[in-house]
């Protein structure tokens, strides 16, 4: 992980120091952080030279800019009509059972958040979500708890450093 | 000029210019559309829709007030769709509205209530939505206060604020149903980059953002038997309070003003124009110390441009944005607060009276001034110098409360030894004026000569542009200014702090080369205050210049250094201008604070 | 026998242009680029293509405005912001059939005199950005080997569905809130950076390469009239096979359920939750097509078709989709921001029994009042599946 401070100049080289960067910057810093800090913001403002506010009422407008500690790995599962059609529910009660958080919540661990969100797009597939970039498909309860194994193993393997 | 077009309103021919709105069609028409997001200082938004018509052949409406004329369109304004449709979208911002109407200080002067009224919205059975929202009402800071129950998204205060000021201290923020105006992180006022300027007040429409007002305190000290009140008043004030109390915009009410003042109580009402005068000698002096410090004696440390410092939404706008020009402005205080440390001093000396019974009330057009009068740097006189700043608006409510009929009140004058005036401390009020009145005496001081201008108005420097520039050549010097002998004396003016920003930008980058510049925070100057009379427009605002400048015209005496007070002050108890006691009283320094 | 309302007899007709792999992308782009602009904007307009994303604005005269605009930089934006619930055909054609698209992209640069093209991409679809990215270095090598002075690039979307509107999508490209424009200037005049900008839909842009490649005739002879050419639909909901469908435009609804549905549809929801419910009585007078002078009702839609069967309450389906556009409304004008709150909580009053069925009607009457009064198309179609469903399904929104 990259200070913030040089990840943010390092997205402004790439993509510009001008109003239109300004949405590959916050991703690329959502990418690594998960969220966006006031600090992070403001170093934005900065970089770019524009007030911070308006990054604020900017990154505040999309869904997938958060602007609130999350954990390592965000889980968004769709609420919209043909998943929740399709088991929306039982899948959000598998994930709450299994990690013992709520929707919004992040566990303990800081390894997941829960969130829900509108539609993904895989309509066919339903239920479906998203852990970070990854999608999931067809979701069943049983597949759930395979998922967040996986994810969960990986910690164990190092890979998933929190921090 | 652009080509002209022909459209029917309500079936009547209208000819307009081509890129004029239905809104401005209407309007030279004498057809009115209701409106709420439209203003006239701002950028079209056409995101509130109460201003929809109806255009023949299309199905949907179009918002007046972004929908550009064609040739040929055929306009209804109150067909039954639209009135229907007008109707449900005030409905629906009074759903979303905090209606407790007598219970807002802003009742009375709503523009949702009076379409309310207009409408006839008797049966309003919407949803109410205030109880779905976790509202907070945000009264930490001195001068503002933002209650998001009663907004109503039309964002007039985020285009002010961005677009006049170049604060960016709101913006909208979230989407959909919890999209609302905020600061950054939804931080109190306080706590932002915010200059105080109040223009985002003068131009809410609701009572979304109004001032702090401090009427209940002002009475009480007037109450007090024991406490001796003194009241101050700014120049713009007494060109903008008719306007509150029956008189059209552009009426000198000075006369009135203070009779009024006197009737609510207050034990001294003198004129912050003498202060204003004081400020000219003060500042005057320290132009010419620093030019002749850096012309004469070559002194690297001494900082050019010099800018103004009596604008507090100014200051704390330089303090924010750039800190590293604090070295620029002239550590004259505002006239406010030189008032303010005087009256607890010289005043309180004069008329044989203990400071700390004296209580120092000010009446400014200004919201920013009520965070000036809290800041710790202000308390020279060893007291708070100046312990209320009201409003003119919440003057005119005082004089409504007390049952003073305004309109057919006697002139009178104001108390002496702080309420002398000249015409120079009077255009104070104006975009300008402070430039003009140092002109006045500065110009007279160096050559012992009036500024070579018609009637000493000095109409480069006056006008309503954003920023104005005028070089004054100095020839003939007297001895002891010599080393000014031919120099051309660079000034500019920028008012509105967006304009300021554009100033200081040229500034920074090296290629602005001016060696004093006017700053105001406001469009317009005090004139166009944040304390000042709903509404505001550029033809408001001009109308109020002009009776600025009229009032400066018919003043006996109209150089700051002529002020008899002013003569007087500086014999008895100040010595001379820039001196020890001054210094002491009325200079001052000010803090860099965070940009972002 | 059942019915049928249209003018001609008309069964389902599979199609098979999109997803066809071709492996021709070079051939169409050098061949293309070397007739005059004129003649692929005529190709465009005698093929009657209409935009694919819902609009159905149509494809040639949006190429030809902006062919005609004098300007030293223009856009050719790929409008992959597929947000639409129960849309999901232009996902697929990204990750099958790239070349088709950037294509297709690249000829529309050359038409209208522009260097620079974006896609769009959702937030959502993140995962399809390395493929992408890979289709796209591949795609402008070729160029560079033609001497076609084109490029392209990816913008990610971060979540909003507004952003799909054309005018919120230049707002989010220039680092802003994804809040529509006032209209006009329209794009093709002014739009993305204030430039002259064609902004067309995924799928548009695949069926521009086909007409491109065999001639707008092809594209033509298929559908019905004003509704030329196939379409991509995306099935979902109560079926027992869902997926996406290449079918030609002017279909009967009741042919569609009789191949979709479950044997016991009740509702198909045309265009997504911004389009129609059409409930099983209407099935068979209704035509899935731009508006025309079909006979019975036509119906356009982006593609989404979602069908519900008797198991389903038309309550919860209302409740779900005002839910998703009070979130997704952008918020700026006060008939979407106020008035999808208001059917919300309005339709749960209602169900609640804490305001009368009457209310219904006042909310059909401002289901109206946002149709005519809101500032882009989100507000402006909210009413569509809300009125459907409340005339139709009256009776499950009370009790």
């Amino acid at each position: 992980m990259k200070p913030i401070i040089e990840l943010i100049k390092e997205l402004a080289d790439k993509h510009g120091r001008n109003r239109h960067s300004l949405l590959p910057i916050l991703q690329g810093v959502v990418e690594q952080e998960r969220y966006l800090s006031e600090y992070s913001m403001i170093e934005i403002a900065r970089e770019l030279d524009i007030p911070a506010t308006e990054v604020y009422g900017t990154a505040t407008f999309y869904t997938f800019l958060d602007y609130k500690k999350m954990g390592k790995n965000i889980i968004r599962v769709c609420k919209t009509i043909t998943c929740s059609m399709k088991g929306e529910k039982q899948i959000l009660l598998a994930i709450e059972d299994m990690l013992k958080i709520k929707i919004g919540e992040t566990t303990q661990d800081g390894l997941f958040s829960l969130l829900q969100t509108n539609c993904l797009g895989l309509c066919h597939k339903a239920p479906a979500m998203l852990i970070n970039n990854e999608v999931y498909t067809d979701l069943t309860p049983e597949k759930i708890r395979e998922i967040l194994t996986m994810y969960m193993n990986r910690k164990d393997e190092g890979e998933n450093n929190v921090n | 000029m652009g080509k002209n077009l022909k459209i029917t309103i309500n079936g009547a021919t209208v000819e307009v210019e081509k890129g004029a709105s239905i809104l401005e069609a209407a309007r030279q028409a004498g057809v009115i559309i209701p409106t709420l997001c439209y203003h006239k200082d701002l950028c079209v938004s056409g995101n509130c829709r109460v201003c929809v018509v109806e255009l023949a052949g299309q199905k949907r409406l179009s918002p007046a007030c972004a929908t550009p004329c064609e040739e040929g369109m055929e306009v209804l304004t109150n067909s039954l769709k639209v009135r229907n449709s007008r109707k449900h979208i005030i409905e629906l911002l009074l759903s979303e509205h905090n209606a407790d109407c007598t219970s807002c200080y802003k009742n009375g002067k709503c523009e949702l209530q009076s379409l309310a009224s207009e409408y006839k919205i008797m049966n309003q059975d919407f949803i109410n939505l205030i109880p779905y929202h976790n509202y907070t009402i945000d009264m930490f800071s001195p001068s503002i206060i933002k209650d998001d129950s009663k907004c109503i998204r039309c964002q007039r205060c985020v285009r002010t604020c961005a677009e006049l000021q170049g604060v960016n201290a709101l913006t909208m923020s979230y989407k959909g149903e919890h999209a609302k105006i905020t600061t950054f992180f939804e931080k109190a006022m306080n706590d932002v980059v915010c200059t105080n300027c109040g223009q985002c007040i003068n131009h809410c429409p609701t009572g979304a953002l109004v001032e702090k007002n401090y009427i209940e305190e002002v009475w009480n000290a007037i109450a007090d038997k024991t406490k001796h009140v003194v009241v101050q008043t700014a120049p713009a004030v007494r060109v903008g309070l008719g306007e509150e109390l029956g008189f059209d915009p552009g009426e000198r009410v000075t006369g009135k003003m203070v009779t009024a003042l006197k009737r609510l109580g207050f034990d001294a009402v003198m004129d912050t124009d003498f202060t204003a005068d004081l400020t000219i000698m003060e500042e005057g002096t320290e132009l010419l110390t620093r030019l002749k410090k850096a012309i004469v004696d070559k002194d690297p440390n001494i900082k050019l441009p010099m800018a103004t410092s009596c604008s507090p939404g100014w200051i704390k706008f330089i303090e924010h944005m750039y800190p590293e020009y604090l070295g620029n402005l002239s550590t004259c205080k505002s006239p406010q607060q030189m008032f303010g440390a005087l009256v607890k001093t010289y005043y309180a000396k004069a008329r044989n009276l203990d400071p700390a019974n004296i209580i120092s009330v000010s009446i400014m057009p200004c919201t920013a001034k009520k965070f000036e009068a809290n800041r710790p740097e202000m308390h020279d006189s060893g007291y708070r110098d100046v312990d209320f700043v009201l409003t003119t608006r919440e003057l005119a409510i005082m004089i409504k409360q007390a049952g003073i009929d305004f309109l057919k009140l006697e002139d009178s004058h104001y108390d002496r030894l702080m309420g002398e005036s000249t015409g120079a401390g009077v255009i104070f009020g104006a975009t300008g004026g402070v430039m003009e009145a140092a002109l006045r005496t500065a110009y007279e001081l160096v050559t012992g000569r009036e500024v070579p201008f018609e009637n000493l108005n000095i109409n480069p420097v006056r006008g309503i542009e954003g920023i104005r520039e005028a070089t004054i050549k100095i020839e003939n010097t007297l001895k002891e200014w010599s080393f000014l002998e031919g120099v051309e004396l660079k000034c500019a003016i920028a008012h509105g702090l967006a304009n300021a920003k554009i100033v200081m930008d040229e500034v920074k980058s090296g290629k602005a080369n001016y060696h004093f510049i006017e700053f105001m925070a406001c469009p317009g100057g005090c004139l166009g205050g944040g304390g000042q009379p709903l509404p505001t427009s550029p033809e408001i605002r001009a109308r109020r210049a002009k009776a600025i400048y009229a009032e400066d015209a018919g003043m006996p005496l109209r150089k700051s250094h002529l002020n008899p007070e002013v003569v007087k002050i500086y014999k008895d108890f100040l010595v001379a201008p820039c001196g020890e006691m001054s210094h002491k009283l009325l200079h001052t320094k000010y803090t860099p604070r965070k940009r972002r | 026998m059942r019915e049928r309302t249209m003018s001609t007899n008309y069964q389902l007709k599979r199609a098979d242009f999109i997803f066809k792999n071709e492996n021709d992308w070079e051939e169409v782009l050098s061949k293309s680029i070397s007739r005059p602009p004129q003649e692929l904007i005529n190709e465009l307009i005698s093929s009657e293509l209409k935009g694919r994303g819902g609009a159905g604005f149509p494809t040639g005269l949006k190429w030809k405005v902006s062919s005609e605009v004098k300007s030293d930089v223009k856009y050719v934006i790929c409008n992959a912001d597929e947000g639409e619930p129960g849309t999901f055909k232009d996902r697929e054609i990204l990750s099958m059939v790239p070349f088709k698209v950037l294509t297709a992209i690249a000829i529309c640069g050359y038409v209208i005199g522009a260097k620079e093209g974006f896609i769009y991409l959702r937030g959502e679809y993140n995962f399809l950005k390395p493929e992408l990215l890979k289709a796209i270095n591949e795609f402008e090598y070729y160029c560079k080997e033609i001497k076609l002075d084109f490029s392209i690039k990816i913008f990610m979307g971060s979540g909003a569905y507004i952003c799909g509107e054309e005018t919120a999508l230049f707002e989010s490209m220039e680092g802003k809130r994804g809040e529509p424009r006032n209209k006009p200037p329209y794009p093709t005049l002014s739009g993305y950076m204030g430039k002259p900008t064609v902004i067309n839909n995924v799928e548009t842009l695949a069926h521009t390469y086909t007409i491109f490649k065999y001639g707008s005739k092809r594209f033509y002879d298929l559908g019905v009239q004003y509704s030329r050419g196939s379409k991509l639909f995306s099935v979902s909901g109560d079926t027992p096979k869902p997926g996406i469908y290449e079918l030609e435009l002017g279909m009967s609804l009741s042919d569609f359920v009789e191949e979709f549905g479950d044997d016991d549809t009740k509702a198909v929801q045309v265009g997504g939750a911004s389009g129609f419910l059409v409930p099983r009585k209407r099935f068979s007078e209704t035509n899935i097509g731009f508006q025309g002078k079909l006979v019975g009702i036509s119906l356009p839609t982006g593609g989404s078709m979602m069908l519900f069967n008797s198991s389903r309450s038309m309550y919860n389906v209302l409740d779900n989709y005002l839910n998703f556009f009070a979130e997704e409304s952008c918020g700026q004008c006060t008939p979407c921001r106020v008035g999808c709150q208001q059917l919300l909580k309005g339709i749960k009053a209602v169900k609640r029994g804490e305001k009368n069925a009457q209310y219904l009607d006042k909310m059909l009457k401002l289901a109206e009042t946002m149709q005519v009064t809101a500032k882009c198309g989100l507000g402006q179609s909210v009413g569509n599946s809300f009125s459907s469903i409340v005339e139709n399904f009256r009776e499950e929104m009370i009790y």
